[in-house]
């Protein structure tokens, strides 16, 4: 069949415009079934489960975190410690986390006992000292569960520092307000994962939806022995942990 | 290496390691205690009628002033963003104790000390409207907000109103500086600050330190003004002083048994930061040379039979002392309670710098301040009645 490139257009103008008239009527009609999952914060509530046994200490998450979120250098959002315990007193167990296990650890001399490591983040708490003590509501909890700073509001008090008890929180000098772990929320609002959980190599650190009934947490939760950090502090923490050691702090 | 020059023990989290809160925020209770303390001593006069007080009633009023007029700039200065500090009164975060902190201060700013002083000097500024020199006439004609009336009976109804101010200002006072122990003391994070006694025990060494600083004050201006020191008054104070020490001093006792008896998982960290790292500033600067001696020296004037030279000479010792005491007490709460990780497993230490934004060199100028104030407000407004002046010629060695 010969047909001209003008006689081609012509014949298909019709079909062209079809998706642009459908879109146009589901738009009257209020339909929205055509609007790409469209995030609702209502449907979630976020956390993070973490396997203690299964974390191999690479610093992998840390530099992920810094590089997604031009975290300042000497400052943390996220951050790996390494416990050794001997054998007893247990709670007083050798600790380091050298630059926040940027780099990972040096080798460790065999001394005996158990060594391990333990990512940490912010908490994500529920019932957040921090928020608590802001003077001016600029760190906030979101209904979909996580804590937040409003930078743009932050007075650069540092009541919110002191009043974490996990040490989560730091100044941003060149803003010279609060920063801290947003569970990157401007991927997790996306459908994505944090990037710690992504640049994770072996799983250890998992997101949770918590009110996503399909989610492995709850399995996570409902299977495992776990615990959160500083219990005593009631603080509602959303960071779950999988056999946490008595001697973590 | 890195927990060498960082000057870290042990394990710190890593964002632990810089203090955060630096001297300016040690000035700041010291302060404001000091403006809560010098206000609830010109109070003994005017609610509880303890009449041997009165020659520093106006005193203790224009010190209060001076010093909260300054008592936000350490807070300012530390703030990352000063110029946002608006947002508290515009928007404030109601469970926030440090939100509170603007209401009350500007309560007591302008519903207490500033209407009650002028209450108090209004029969003054009325007469410098009309004798003052022309260059500072116009100031006290704008002071005096119209009123020139001072008959007998506008007096009685401004000495009135007053006693009422200062009624409704004794628990302002207590609210202004117990607001700021609550400050430390509702952080469940920090076991050095959370205790419920923090706000009590700041309230007493408040008062501990206005009546010391007052007490310093007067003898030093009667002396300056060649004037007789009232030795009925500086015994007086010298009496409240030392009630109002052995209570604080109870106080502080009551809390570090509590410590010790519970020995809670913190209480290991804490003993060792007492032993080592504050040793200095909290056992031999706040309770030896700051509680004790002072405590001693106020015994003695109570106990024994002392001339008045050698009481002066004790109560400035005593006073200042006691300033240096309550001083370590602050720079102790303040600095003592980030020297040590969250995770009781380690220790940093506190380096203080010197001429930046939060560093001595403003904390320095921002403790002279106040006395530059005060010798602005004393030259503007004598403090001075008739009665409290006798010239030192008359007397000799005062009266005891």
């Amino acid at each position: 069949m010969n047909m001209t490139r003008r006689e081609w257009l012509r014949s298909t103008k019709l079909l062209l415009l079809t998706p642009a008239a459908a879109a146009f009527v589901d738009r009257l009609c209020g339909d929205t079934t055509a609007i790409p999952d469209k995030y609702q914060m209502a449907q979630h509530y976020w956390g993070m489960t973490i396997d203690i046994e299964k974390c191999i200490g690479c610093g992998n998450c840390v530099r992920a975190c810094a590089a997604e979120n031009h975290v300042q250098s000497g400052s943390f959002r996220t951050w790996v410690e390494r416990y050794h315990v001997a054998d007893w007193p247990a709670d007083q167990p050798i600790v380091d986390s050298p630059d926040g296990a940027f780099n990972g650890f040096p080798p460790m001399a065999d001394t005996g006992g158990k060594s391990f490591f333990v990512p940490k983040l912010c908490n994500q708490c529920e019932h957040s000292p921090c928020v608590q003590v802001c003077p001016v509501g600029a760190t906030f909890e979101t209904p979909d569960g996580l804590v937040l700073v409003d930078q743009s509001y932050c007075l650069g008090c540092r009541y919110c520092v002191q009043a974490c008890p996990y040490g989560c929180r730091f100044i941003d000098e060149a803003k010279q307000v609060v920063d801290k772990c947003t569970l990157c929320y401007h991927r997790i609002s996306k459908g994505l994962t944090t990037a710690c959980c992504e640049a994770c190599p072996t799983g250890a650190r998992t997101l949770a939806d918590l009110k996503n009934p399909k989610d492995p947490v709850h399995e996570f939760l409902r299977n495992n022995s776990i615990q959160v950090l500083k219990p005593h502090m009631a603080t509602g923490s959303k960071v779950y942990y999988r056999d946490l050691d008595e001697s973590v702090r | 290496m890195f927990a060498l020059i960082q000057g870290v023990e042990g394990f710190m989290y890593p964002n632990e390691t810089e203090l955060q809160w630096s001297i300016l925020i040690v000035f700041y209770p010291y302060i404001t205690g000091l403006v809560a303390g010098a206000f609830i001593l010109a109070s003994l006069e005017r609610v509880f009628r303890v009449e041997s007080v009165k020659p520093t009633y106006r005193l203790a009023l224009l010190t209060a002033l001076a010093f909260l007029l300054v008592a936000p700039l350490p807070l300012q200065l530390h703030l990352g963003h000063p110029e946002r500090s608006f947002e508290m009164f515009l928007t404030p975060h109601t469970s926030s104790a440090m939100a509170m902190f603007g209401f009350v201060y500007l309560w007591y700013l302008t519903a207490v000390l500033v209407v009650e002083i002028w209450l108090d000097f209004r029969k003054d500024i009325v007469m410098f409207s009309r004798t003052a020199p022309k260059s500072t006439r116009w100031i006290y004609k704008i002071l005096t907000l119209g009123s020139q009336n001072i008959s007998e009976r506008s007096l009685a109804i401004d000495d009135r109103t007053g006693w009422i101010v200062t009624v409704i200002g004794i628990p302002s006072a207590f609210l202004l500086h117990g607001y700021v122990g609550f400050i430390f003391g509702s952080v469940k994070a920090n076991p050095w600050w959370s205790t419920p006694l923090m706000p009590v025990v700041f309230l007493f060494s408040a008062m501990v330190s206005g009546i010391a600083l007052v007490l310093l004050l007067y003898m030093f201006l009667m002396r300056v003004r060649h004037q007789i020191i009232d030795m009925r008054c500086v015994d007086t104070m010298g009496r409240y002083l030392f009630y109002m020490f052995v209570i604080d001093f109870s106080l502080e006792m009551l809390d570090l048994i509590h410590r010790v008896y519970e020995a809670d998982e913190s209480f290991h960290t804490l003993d060792f930061m007492v032993h080592t790292r504050l040793y200095f500033s909290q056992i031999v600067l706040q309770i030896g040379l700051g509680t004790l001696l002072p405590l001693a020296l106020l015994a003695a004037t109570q106990v024994f039979r002392i001339s008045a030279p050698v009481r002066r000479l004790l109560y400035s010792l005593a006073g200042a002392l006691t300033l240096i005491g309550i001083f370590a007490m602050r720079w102790n709460v303040v600095i003592g309670g980030q020297l040590f990780s969250k995770s009781f497993l380690g220790y940093t230490t506190y380096k203080m710098s010197f001429a930046t934004r939060e560093g001595l060199l403003p904390s320095i100028f921002l403790m002279i301040l106040p006395f530059f104030i005060l010798w602005g407000l004393v030259r503007f407004l004598p403090p001075w009645t008739t009665e409290d002046s006798e010239p030192l010629r008359a007397h000799h060695g005062g009266v005891s």
